[in-house]
């Protein structure tokens, strides 16, 4: 005897948030039903374990039969298919969107193309990600790449208009987005240790800051690309490394400004004008598409390695951060005040995000 | 009356990409009716076309409207190529041909493919202007009212019940005509579809025709149901009860609609007495004194009549005893009548003679004193006589004229007879809780029809002042002058619930046997009952209907299913219809024997909602019935098991059945705690009558099996000396009164194994089959419904009996147990209306849906309501002494009329039993009220309106305001790409969640929030998995109502919470 048939169809769709996330993070029926036996729901409802995966089954074909409706989530809610409770939808598509932060550092900053995709099962062995969902998860950057893409205006709000996303889950996206778009690289070694909070992080602050959009939201272009005269105007900095008198100047401000007040001040004496060229440096040569995508390695390995051999503490850093960037508008000859702001506040904030173990 | 029928198409959305190269759709849309077809323009390459056409007007007959669906077609256009299909929309205009039915239908709907399914939606508008035109031979019924809820709507008033209304037209079946071997599926399932749509509408207006002949204005408890005849034709056939309804007038609303409500809402429907207990035949009840000839043996054993000495008139074989008619029939064509007696002489009691009368001569009329009611208004239903049940074996022939369905009709007539010859037979004049069914294999088919025999309360039928159109229903008798001025339709409301009051109390009066118990139709114990201790009851009853309101319960229900397979030779043509009707009897028995001992060993003695489906195929027969079991205070505690083994000498053996003993009787004590049965302990009142009563029992037990024909000369009540009370307080199952089960044949070790082998029901569920569940009232407004599909596949080729039913149970059980688990987040709930559909669509196949619906119900409040009960039952007692002395009054004289003029006394009675129902109803579950606000938004405009589906008739907490019109959809869907679709499994689900949509779309647009009394009464599944190919065909129905939360509704006028506070809450249903 063996059960041809099994469905279980409910007016109010029933949805089991646990076999949802089972789901989602590409279990196979049995291995869901596999857990959730020993999760112990069996004692608690005197089921058999038949009873569980014909559940399990079902929930499954469900979920299924959504997943149509979640690709363009504001169809979920005008659909007519399922009837789902407006919380039970939110949570529908919350889940749904979200992805492993292991995951996502893999992909992070790469090109979201069919090669990327082929190359997921090999992501997956070494994140401990399923395929398949790795493969949603992948599909899903991809589907809100292309969906905002064509979009104007800002870019958080149009993912969250868009995919009724929660606030957190569209800055994500975003960074993502930002991300791919700007083909950021975030895979080599040295950058390993970062998390993807932390390029979220930096992703949202080069977001508001350096992008088109960030002056005026009005504006008509859309803010997944750097702005490309501020790019030019970084060229202009250089002039705080090149000019031997203005760069003495700089470091004797800073330096007296940290003097006693750090343990590490007599490394920083020593390195000041290693790290000012290495931070300026990366400011002139960003008008290149391939040194963008560098611009993190850049700030690791010009940066944020030397300091760390240093032993500075987080506190250092920001001390450092702070007067280096005040210094410089003490300067009589440097006149790039607002383009340096807009440069070094993104800079240090990024950096000490960055900086850590 | 013709009319003018307009459409217009507003926009689409979510439509298919249709063309590949721009991934956009050029849509444009047909609009038909009758032969008349409009379009509009195409809108180009948008999947959101927004069409905003004209106005479409249709000028057509009414009779038209009645029978034809608006049907949409969605259509991309194609410059080279012929236009394809997207889909279509069916919209049944019937609801917008009565006043006071829906208006308008507006929204969006599913655009419905047979191949692809749903594809998008689109928005229309329709209406209907109605030209008044008081044509006299019209053949149009328009404004006839359909309900397939099996009670008295809501916001109406039931003026008068006419009766008995059936109708049936066929056709060939288009998936069986010539032509489809060269159409498409696609166009073949869009004729059927069509041609099903048709034939229903025709069928509705035909019996809306002689609905308004008899003088009704209503169809309630409406069901029509299609027989898929396959080569022989296709038959589509509706049975209802036509009735005058009254509408609640708006500015009274708030004030009587409570009143109906507070009558009908907590239990529905009265019930009927089934005391069919055939496998009670070997103990014969006794009710002498002294008994003549006492063989004062032990108990007989049931299944060993021979041997001990049998009862004169009872046959062996209590089940498959046939009403006479049946032997001279042809040998295909047997019929069983379930509790149904042989030659039984009608002239019942002096006291029920009377009543007989003036019921009769309201009924005899009609040719059908049949109803399809489940509940009804209180005091219509008298007393309760059993069950009614009859199958006829047929073999299908081709049906030539369509023209003329005389055969088809012939076999209904025959069997409608059958039923009421088996009422008579109980002494009952009517037929409640009436339902008929088919099951269909190759070229033969079962014919089914049951019903619950009883005795109703004339007044409802008599043609009253309403009726002036020259009928002859006429009742010359009017026993109640004191009434007929309260009874007139201007009358207040509460008026008509006075003066139906038989001279039995109203919560015990429909228990009472309406036979004559010195003849008894089969062997039944009777025992006077136990709440008024002047008339008889039986031991269990069996009924078709739904608790009624007043009926008294001891602890919970809950659902008791008898199972059973049965193997038979695959054999053709009339050797196949003699080999089924052969083992039809058998299998009645058989399940009637399960429901009996599973009855007992839960500690009930009452069936409600009793349900028995008998389902052929090719090479076996399954049968199931289900019910809800239910311990009625009135009737006497029932009796324990017992088993008894035939060969004592054996001591490994009696060792077995001593554990086998011993676990039923744990199994007894657990129900017990279980649902709750304490029963409570009556009679302290009244000495004298406990010790009459428990000589009663006494004699039941101890007598001899012979029943004494001489004991009419006895009195009321028995004076025996033997009152040994401690003894007899024991009302649960001594041994004494046990039921014995004796396992020396394979056939009782199975029943036992079935017995023991139900799986207990996981803690926080209760489950019924009924409306609601007794004891249980304060339901909040968590809501689920659900239907569930399971097939089997029996891979084992040859297998038993034994084994097909371990199988079949287990598939239920197993059904059973995945619902409960599901639903475990509403805990505590329960699963009411469950209902079954057993099929055997191939060989080896094995189908079981289930639709149901569960409600949660909130503990701490019941635990109020219990004690408010327990205090109730102790004011019951006081009333219960009163009710004893008219009574005692009414025996004594003996010629009581049967409905009393209301005196004061009565209607003190009435107002109790409404305010305590009205308490029941009263505790509103605030918290989750709330949230369900938004479902009143109205549909258009708003993203999606909430849809509540129900198979009951009403929703928890809330009252329906209007009544929209009937839903009654059909759906074929096929594939030829299973696999892609998930298998089978994903094409159901799918398939059954689209046609849940499509239901609730169609509810949303005729601006409705709901659909109750919703049913899924076909559900044909066929595979065909080497071909990668299914289909299958669903049918649905129910009425769209608006509801409102109780909450928003405006407060109980003081008038009517003063009347209710003055009566004593007496009444406890429980």
């Amino acid at each position: 005897m063996s059960v041809e048939l099994d469905v279980f169809v409910g007016n109010t769709t029933i949805m089991d948030e646990e076999v949802y996330q089972f789901w989602l993070d590409g279990y196979t029926v049995n291995d869901a039903v596999k857990v959730r036996m020993e999760g112990g729901v069996l004692e608690e409802c005197e089921a058999s374990a038949e009873v569980l995966r014909s559940d399990t089954m079902d929930q499954y074909r469900t979920f299924q039969m959504c997943e149509r409706l979640l690709h363009s989530p504001a169809k979920l809610a005008n659909q007519l298919l399922f009837q789902i409770p407006p919380h039970r939808q939110t949570m529908l598509i919350e889940r749904y969107y979200t992805f492993d932060g292991v995951f996502v550092r893999e992909v992070l900053g790469k090109k979201l193309s069919k090669g990327t995709k082929k190359d997921l099962d090999d992501v997956s062995a070494k994140t401990g990600v399923t395929l398949k969902s790795c493969r949603r998860q992948f599909d899903n950057f991809k589907r809100v790449f292309k969906v905002v893409e064509e979009l104007k205006g800002p870019l958080v709000e149009n993912i969250r208009q868009h995919f009724l996303l929660s606030d957190k889950l569209a800055r994500d996206y975003a960074a993502i987005v930002f991300f791919a778009n700007n083909r950021f690289e975030t895979g080599k070694k040295k950058l390993h240790y970062l998390t993807f909070q932390d390029f979220a992080f930096c992703a949202g602050q080069l977001i508001s800051n350096w992008t088109v959009g960030a002056l005026d939201n009005m504006l008509e272009d859309m803010d997944v690309d750097l702005e490309k005269e501020f790019l030019q105007d970084l060229k202009e900095l250089k002039i705080l490394i090149t000019d031997k008198d203005l760069l003495d100047q700089h470091k004797s401000l800073v330096c007296t400004a940290l003097r006693g007040k750090t343990k590490a001040f007599n490394e920083m004496e020593a390195n000041f004008k290693n790290l000012s060229r290495g931070l300026v440096n990366i400011a002139a040569k960003l008008t290149n598409t391939k040194d963008v995508r560098d611009f993190f390695i850049d700030l690791v390995e010009k940066f944020i390695e030397p300091c760390r051999s240093d032993k500075w503490t987080a506190g250092d850093m920001r001390l450092y951060l702070t007067h280096y960037t005040n210094s410089a508008h003490i300067l009589d000859t440097f006149k790039h005040q607002v383009v340096w702001d807009r440069y070094m506040g993104v800079i240090k904030s990024c950096i000490l995000k960055m900086y850590h173990d | 009356m013709p009319g003018k029928l307009k459409a217009k198409i507003v926009a689409g959305r979510h439509l298919p990409v249709m063309d590949r190269a721009s991934d956009l759709t050029d849509a444009f849309v047909e609009v038909k009716f009758g032969n008349t077809t409009f379009k509009t323009d195409v809108f180009p390459k948008s999947l959101n076309p927004q069409w905003n056409s004209e106005w479409f007007k249709f000028e057509v007959d009414d009779e038209d409207l009645q029978d034809e669906p608006l049907q949409i077609t969605v259509l991309d256009h194609d410059t080279y190529s012929a236009n394809d299909a997207i889909g279509k929309v069916y919209i049944d205009i019937d609801p917008l041909l009565s006043c006071e039915a829906a208006t308008v239908i507006s929204g969006w709907l599913p655009i419905y493919d047979t191949i692809h399914g749903i594809r998008g939606e689109i928005n229309v508008l329709v209406k209907v202007d109605l030209f008044n035109d008081l044509n006299r031979f019209r053949q149009s019924s328009c404004g006839v009212k359909f309900f397939c809820t099996t009670s008295i709507p809501r916001c109406y008033r039931v003026a008068l019940v006419h009766g008995f209304v059936e109708e049936l037209v066929v056709n060939e079946d288009p998936e069986y005509q010539w032509i489809d071997r060269i159409r498409t599926p696609r166009a073949s399932n869009e004729a059927r579809q069509r041609l099903i749509s048709l034939m229903s509408g025709e069928l509705q207006r035909k019996i809306g025709l002689k609905v308004l002949e008899m003088g009704g204005n209503a169809v309630v408890g409406y069901l029509q149901c299609f027989d898929l005849e396959g080569e022989s034709g296709l038959v589509v056939r509706a049975i209802g009860t036509a009735c005058t309804l009254d509408k609640l007038s708006p500015g009274t609303a708030p004030n009587t609609t409570t009143h109906t409500n507070t009558h009908t809402l907590p239990n529905t429907a009265p019930t009927s007495n089934a005391c069919n207990s055939p496998s009670k035949d070997s103990k014969e009840p006794v009710f002498s004194e002294d008994p003549p000839h006492s063989l004062s043996g032990p108990p007989t054993p049931l299944r060993t009549l021979p041997s001990s000495s049998p009862p004169p008139f009872s046959p062996s074989k209590p089940c498959s005893r046939q009403s006479s008619s049946s032997d001279t029939d042809l040998s295909l064509t047997p019929r069983i009548g379930m509790g149904s007696g042989g030659s039984v002489g009608k002239e019942a009691g002096p006291l029920k003679t009377l009543l007989r009368q003036h019921t009769q001569s309201a009924l005899e009329q009609r040719e059908f004193p049949i109803f399809t009611l489940t509940c009804f208004p209180p005091g219509f239903l008298v007393h309760v006589g059993g069950v009614v049940s009859t199958r006829s074996v047929k073999l299908l022939d081709r049906i030539h004229n369509p023209d003329e369905p005389e055969t088809r009709d012939a076999w209904w007539e025959e069997i409608r007879q059958e039923i009421k010859s088996h009422a008579k037979a109980l002494g009952c004049h009517a037929v409640v809780g009436y339902s008929e069914s088919t099951s269909i294999c190759e070229e033969v088919c079962i014919l089914s029809a049951s019903g619950t025999a009883a005795m109703l309360n004339p007044r409802f039928m008599r043609e009253g002042c309403l009726d002036t159109g020259g009928s002859d229903h006429r009742l010359s008798r009017q026993p109640h002058p004191g009434m007929v001025g309260s009874e007139r339709g201007e009358g207040e409301v509460s008026s008509t619930w006075l003066g139906f009051e038989d001279a039995s109390p109203p919560s015990c009066g429909f228990v009472h046997i309406p036979y004559d118990e010195f003849n008894m139709p089969f062997p039944a114990q009777l025992t006077y009952c136990y709440h008024c201790r002047r008339q008889k009851v039986p031991d269990v009853l069996f009924t078709t209907i739904d608790l009624p309101a007043e009926a008294e319960v001891t602890g919970k229900g809950c659902l008791i299913q008898a199972r059973l397979c049965r193997t038979k030779k695959k054999a053709q043509g009339e050797v196949n219809a003699t080999s089924i009707s052969n083992l039809l009897p058998f299998m009645e028995y058989e399940l009637h024997t399960q429901l009996m001992n599973k009855l007992k060993l839960r500690s009930m003695n009452a069936l409600f909602g009793l349900r028995i489906q008998i389902s052929v195929g090719e090479n076996m027969l399954l049968g199931l019935a289900s019910a809800t079991g239910v311990y009625l205070s009135a009737l006497p505690a029932p009796g324990g098991i017992q088993i008894a083994g035939k060969t004592p000498s054996d001591l490994s053996y009696d060792q077995h059945i001593s554990t086998m003993q011993k676990r039923i009787d744990d199994t007894i004590a657990k129900n017990k705690e279980l649902y709750n049965i304490h029963p409570p302990k009556l009679f302290t009142l009244d000495p004298e009558a406990f010790t009459g009563l428990n000589t009663e029992c006494i004699e039941e037990v101890v007598g001899s099996p012979i029943p004494d024909r001489q004991r009419s000369s006895r009195l009321f009540r028995s004076t025996s000396e033997s009152s040994d009370e401690l003894s007899e307080l024991d009302l649960s199952h001594g041994k004494k009164d046990a039921f014995v089960l004796e396992i020396d044949d394979t056939d009782a070790v199975e029943d036992i194994q079935s017995l023991l082998t139900d799986a207990p029901i996981p803690a926080g569920f209760y489950s019924c089959n009924t409306e609601v569940m007794p004891g249980i009232h304060n339901w909040t407004s968590g809501l689920q419904m659900f239907t569930s599909v399971r097939v089997y596949r029996l891979s084992n080729a040859n297998l038993t009996n034994q084994g097909l039913n371990k199988i079949f149970t287990d598939l239920c059980e197993n059904l059973l147990k995945s619902l409960y688990f599901k639903l475990r987040s509403m805990i505590p709930c329960c699963l009411c209306h469950l209902n079954f559909t057993v099929a055997v669509p191939e060989e080896e196949l094995i189908q079981v849906a289930v639709t149901a619906v569960a409600m949660s119900f909130d503990k701490e409040t019941q635990q109020a309501a219990d004690k408010a009960l327990t205090r109730g039952s102790g004011e019951n007692e006081e009333q219960l002494q009163f009710s004893m002395e008219m009574c005692g009054e009414s025996t004594i004289s003996n010629n009581q009329p049967t409905a009393k003029p209301s005196g004061v006394p009565e209607s003190a009675m009435v107002h109790s039993s409404r305010v305590s129902s009205s308490e029941r109803c009263s505790p509103l579950p605030e918290g989750r009220s709330r949230s369900l606000r938004s479902t009143r938004s109205l549909p258009c405009g708003a993203p999606v309106t909430v849809v509540k589906m129900t198979p009951l008739s009403f929703l928890p907490g809330t009252r329906i305001v209007k009544y929209l019109g009937i839903i009654n959809m059909f759906f074929i869907r096929e594939t030829t790409s299973l696999r892609e679709e998930g298998g089978v499994s994903g094409f159901l689900h799918s398939f059954i969640a689209e046609v849940f949509a499509m239901v609730r779309a169609h509810v949303a647009a005729l601006g409705g929030n709901a659909l109750v009394s919703y049913s899924m009464k076909e559900c044909v599944f066929m595979e065909n998995p080497n071909k990668n190919q299914a289909q299958c065909l669903i049918n649905v129905s129910g009425d769209a109502v608006i509801f409102i939360r109780e909450s928003d509704q405006e407060a109980i006028p003081p008038l009517l919470t003063s009347r209710q506070t003055s009566s004593t809450g007496a009444d406890g249903t429980t």
